[in-house]
């Protein structure tokens, strides 16, 4: 059952191996941004739980209370998840591009109209 | 006979290296008139030959020169030293400029090439590059100039610019740029890297730092990667550069670019090496045989071709093995021979190249057997041929007969048998692949089939720039004095 | 004012860039960055200079000490990537101006200054921080902005390659980013100094060792290591010309400083070298890519791609003289990722100026172009020779470094794949010069007639790059003694 005590990181696990195979496998584009995104987020949920102390509430001076959280990871994860947002945004906004350009946002049509336009 | 010493010879060492880069820049600015361009190559080679004699009467008098450049890695400089090999190589290559500069006006004019800018432009930065092999005072520096000389010949190599230059260009600069790139270059970062320095120097630099079979692959690395030494295998770019227009086949590819090879052998030898160390290495006399073996195979194979340049490539190979045999022979009368071999060689072959390329010119003949009976048309042309091809067998009274002999005696000096069985079998086939030619110009009936248009002697340029050679050629035999000299100041300790 | 140095030449081109937004016109917006990043290149080199002079630099963000506050660390080896990636940005924005006129949309051209600027702020970002979390948010703000610039190119496979590089680009730095995650898991800083001295501590533990795997995975993937290159040549191949010599120079070079920093200075040399089998694996990735991404390149016909396989084939010998773990070896690396930066440079910038006046690269396009685009392509011939590693060119100087750091360590075999390399590079170089000097015009484009020489204001830069080529090539003082200075105190750190 011991390793059965760290769930959260097998939470994580669980969610990054989702995400990557769903970037591997999918070739819908903005399916492989949801894949992408999944991993993403499986590695903010590390940082967070990393900074979880047994019995700790969050970090703000009260009274009678001595132990916090760790707040750094969780400050450091917003900047990451603004990253995410940001890298999810782009990606997005390329699909559409190539949407347009292509006329499909399928991997597989978009290498076979590559290939007879060369 | 001394010279007087005018210039200052570290000076003139310099001079000498730039002046060629000059003259490049000098046709470029005159391309417009012809005339004058050849005028700047003309003058510039003569001008080049007098900075060299500068230096020769420098030498004589034994004053030490030495120029560095600068320093491209720390402890390893661009720098030149003046030695006897390097003496010799650099009074051939320019004394030999002159003559073909007469010769490719003769010859560049009468066959109505393209692009001569381009080719009279290339020709300086070649023999720049030769000079700057023979005054290198260390590997790195050799190496340098030996690249520089490869890329610059490629242009002229490719010259007419049809599939088949290009595919000939191909094979050239891949053997070349390959075997140096390949083999060379780590050979010298390997000697390098054990010993801290590549200097030249007396006796050799690894002595005490390698020993046992590393020894023996290290030589071999050396010898492959010279290509220009067109030691087998690494001699397929020398036929395939017989599609340049002759004048480079006979300065180049008979004198400075494959005597830069073997020059470079017998210059690391000697002075990277170290005779007697050398042969301390383990099976080193493998080596020997692999020259051995070149010098009779490219004669077998030249017996086989019927184009005369090609045949005279082959011929090449041949003759440049067996300044690699002579140097591998590792006996001091040999180390002469050797030395020898490179300027009776260079005189005898260049008679040969020029009286193919003006009987080509004239004619428009490129096989041997359309050529019976052209003895008669062209009298100066076959005479000249006829001496450079007694030359290249080695019999009296041309120059080939004394290298031939120093090499011999080396043979007999180190007590080795090998050596002497082969060259004795290539003198043999030279015979046997140069007699039939002279035989058929001469005494065989002109087949009237054969001819492409009515001709007689070449351009008057081209007929002087031959008779001179081969009068060299005789001359030599007669006075060796000045290349001997030299020859026996090869310090091997 | 001096000792705000490393966060001004950060802060400068971050803040330049949403100035430019109020620039209307393109050419404004270009002269403005390329006065930023001339005054970047003064500052890096100041920073150079002072370094040599006194040390290492270090400089608390906003007055808050380590471990508190962030802190910039600026020794011999950061100070000379920023000279780099400052020096050659500087030189291809000088080009830029009528190539990114013509290759992209007017509308677009101020927002590409934009992208240009925060690119080049967040890859000297990454070179300036001591910080490891910092370094991946550098990493993203490059990353991203680089992404938009390669998405600008004219051609639609552009979008696609931005796309492609988009996704592979996340993973690695996601894959940084748990790996900087569980290191300050188990060392409780983010500060590279400390890291290197707490890590020592928890060096045995598997978390240590998953993080370190995940960061070398990430940065290779950035540096596009064989097999993790895929991303790369569709990225330099159809992005705005200006943007492919751009990322060939800069941003594969600091994904390399990224490692070099992570496995000398963070991890050390101790835990790298001896723990991991880190040598090995990237002595036989980086061989295999030698090789076979060479002769990848041969095969190409487009003129960009083709450089684009030779980049990776060309990190292929920086990562080799890394994985000799000598000090020799990493100088070899350090020197070869100077003289890349400007072969590719100059590469990058002469085609710019072939897709400026012929509109492609393809082969069949170049056909004797040589004698119709003389400078340009001499440039090119003058890169070309400097990839093969003949003397007097950069390439030279980088081979020897390597090569003698391969037999000072007894690696045969290496010597052999790397004389192989340049076998295979002369096949490639020598398939372009025969094309562009030996192919007629008449095979070609049909408007091949009219092409002229490209502008002075692209070849001015490309030939201040080839001639750098020859210049480094000759006077190696500073490349050498810089890259020996480094890679000593990289070893000296980590003993």
């Amino acid at each position: 059952m011991a390793y059965l005590a760290q769930y959260n990181y097998w939470v994580v696990v669980v969610l990054m191996m989702i995400g990557l195979y769903v970037v591997v496998s999918h070739g819908n584009l903005v399916k492989k941004l949801m894949g992408l995104s999944i991993f993403q987020t499986s590695v903010f949920i590390l940082y967070i739980s990393m900074g979880k102390v047994d019995g700790g509430t969050a970090p703000i001076l009260e009274e009678g209370i001595s132990v916090y959280s760790n707040p750094l990871p969780h400050v450091l994860i917003l900047t990451a998840i603004v990253v995410g947002v940001a890298t999810m945004a782009l990606g997005l906004a390329l699909v559409v591009r190539i949407k347009e350009a292509y006329g499909s946002i399928e991997e597989g049509d978009i290498q076979e109209k590559d290939k007879q336009s060369c | 006979m001394s010279l007087p010493i005018i210039i200052a010879p570290s000076l003139a060492l310099q001079a000498a290296l730039i002046l060629p880069l000059l003259a490049c820049i000098g046709i470029w600015l005159t391309r417009a008139n012809t005339n004058l361009r050849e005028g700047v190559t003309l003058a510039s080679s003569g001008v080049l030959f007098l900075f060299i004699l500068q230096i020769y009467a420098a030498f004589t008098s034994g004053m030490p020169v030495e120029v560095v450049w600068g320093e491209i890695l720390p402890g390893l400089k661009i720098a030149f030293k003046l030695e006897a090999l390097g003496m010799i190589f650099a009074l051939v290559a320019s004394m030999l400029w002159i003559v073909t500069s007469i010769y490719s006006i003769g010859y560049m004019r009468g066959n109505n090439e393209k692009n001569q800018t381009r080719f009279f432009m290339l020709f300086p930065l070649a023999i720049s590059a030769a000079l700057g092999i023979a005054f290198s005072a260390n590997l790195l520096t050799l190496f340098v100039f030996y690249e520089i000389m490869t890329l610059s010949t490629f242009p002229l190599v490719t010259h007419k610019g049809n599939k088949k230059a290009m595919h000939s260009g191909r094979i050239y600069l891949g053997v070349l740029i390959g075997s140096s790139v390949g083999l060379l270059l780590p050979a010298i970062i390997w000697t390098w890297s054990i010993t801290g320095t590549t200097d030249f120097v007396a006796g050799g630099i690894l002595r005490g730092h390698i020993s046992g079979p590393a020894l023996t692959v290290l030589a071999l690395m050396f010898i492959l990667g010279i290509g220009k030494a067109a030691t087998m295998p690494m001699h397929r770019w020398l036929p395939a550069a017989m599609v340049a227009p002759t004048p480079v086949s006979a300065l180049l590819h008979a004198v400075a670019v494959v005597k830069a090879g073997v020059f470079s052998v017998v210059k690391i030898v000697v002075y990277i090496f170290g005779i007697d160390f050398l042969a301390s290495a383990p099976s080193v006399e493998w080596l020997m045989y692999l020259a051995g073996f070149t010098t009779v195979m490219a004669s077998l194979v030249a017996l086989r071709q019927q184009n005369l340049k090609k045949r005279l490539a082959y011929s090449t190979i041949s003759q440049l093995s067996y300044i690699v045999l002579g140097t591998l022979i590792l006996a001091p009368l040999s180390i002469i021979g050797a030395a020898l071999h490179i300027v009776m060689h260079a005189f005898g072959k260049i008679t040969l190249f020029f009286a193919a390329g003006s009987i080509y010119t004239a004619s428009k003949k490129t096989e041997i057997s359309q050529l019976d009976g052209i003895g008669r048309r062209m009298p100066w042309t076959m005479g000249a041929f006829t001496i450079g091809a007694i030359s290249m067998i080695g019999l009296p009274p041309a120059a080939g007969f004394i290298s031939k002999w120093y090499l011999l005696m080396g043979g007999f000096q180190a007590s080795l048998t090998f050596p002497i069985v082969v060259i004795v079998i290539s003198t043999l086939l030279n015979t046997a692949y140069f007699v039939p030619i002279i035989y058929a110009a001469f005494f065989k009936p002109e087949n009237p089939d054969a001819l492409i248009k009515p001709h007689g002697e070449a351009p008057i340029a081209i007929v002087i720039a031959l008779t001179f050679t081969a009068a060299m050629t005789i001359a030599l035999f007669l006075f060796p004095g000045i290349p001997f000299e030299l020859a026996s100041q090869i310090q091997l300790k | 004012m001096l000792n705000h140095l490393p966060i001004l030449q950060v802060i400068l081109p971050l803040l330049a860039a949403p100035t430019c937004l109020l620039l209307k016109e393109a050419r404004l917006a270009w002269a403005f960055t390329t006065a930023c990043c001339m005054a970047t290149l003064a500052i890096s080199v100041m920073l150079l200079l002072q370094v040599i002079d006194s040390g290492v630099i270090v400089y608390s963000l906003g007055g808050w000490q380590a471990p508190i506050g962030i802190e910039y660390r600026i020794d011999s080896l950061n100070a000379f990537v920023m000279v780099l990636v400052s020096g050659l940005s500087s030189a291809v924005i000088l080009a830029a101006r009528e190539s990114v006129a013509k290759e992209v949309g007017a509308d677009k051209q101020v927002l590409f200054y934009i992208a240009y600027l925060l690119c080049f702020a967040g890859l000297l970002g990454i070179c300036a921080t001591g910080d490891a979390f910092n370094v991946f948010v550098f990493l993203e703000i490059s990353s991203l902005s680089a992404y938009t610039l390669i998405a600008l190119g004219s051609d639609r496979r552009a979008l696609w390659a931005a796309y492609q590089y988009l996704i592979m680009g996340t993973i690695g730095a996601t894959f940084i980013l748990i790996g900087i995650g569980m290191i300050y898991m188990m060392t409780g800083t983010l500060n590279m100094h400390d890291l290197a001295e707490r890590l020592p501590e928890a060096a045995h533990t598997k978390t240590v060792f998953t993080a370190f795997t995940f960061i070398i995975i990430g940065t290779c993937l950035k540096l596009a290591l064989f097999p993790l290159h895929l991303w790369l040549p569709n990225a330099y191949a159809y992005s705005p010309s200006i943007v492919s010599a751009f990322m060939a120079a800069t941003a594969t070079k600091v994904a390399v400083y990224v490692l070099i920093r992570f496995v000398f200075s963070v991890f050390g040399v101790d835990f790298s070298i001896d723990h991991m089998p880190l040598q090995q694996i990237l002595l036989v990735l980086s061989l295999i890519g030698i090789v076979w991404v060479s002769i990848v390149a041969i095969y190409q016909t487009n003129l960009k791609k083709l450089l684009a396989y030779s980049s990776v084939a060309q990190i292929g010998y920086i990562i080799l003289g890394f994985s000799v773990g000598t000090v020799l070896g990493l100088q070899a690396s350090l020197i070869h990722l100077f003289n890349h930066a400007l072969m590719k440079g100059a590469l990058f910038l002469a085609i710019a100026g072939v897709v400026y006046r012929i509109g492609g690269c393809e082969f069949s396009q170049l056909s004797g172009i040589g004698k119709k685009m003389p400078w340009t392509m001499a440039a090119v011939v003058v890169g070309g020779l400097s990839l093969i590693g003949v003397p007097l060119t950069t390439g030279f100087v980088s081979k020897w470094y390597l090569v003698s750091a391969l037999i000072e360590a007894g690696w045969w075999p290496a010597v052999a794949v790397v004389m192989l390399g340049s076998l295979l590079a002369v096949i490639y170089v020598w398939k372009v010069v025969e094309v562009a000097y030996f192919g007629s015009p008449e095979d070609g484009y049909e408007g091949a007639y009219e092409v002229k020489e490209a502008p002075l204001s692209i070849l001015i830069p490309t030939w201040m790059l080839a001639a750098s080529n020859i210049y480094f090539g000759i006077d190696t003082r500073f490349t050498s003694t810089i890259g020996h200075l480094a890679s000593q105190t990289l070893f000296g750190a980590g003993s």
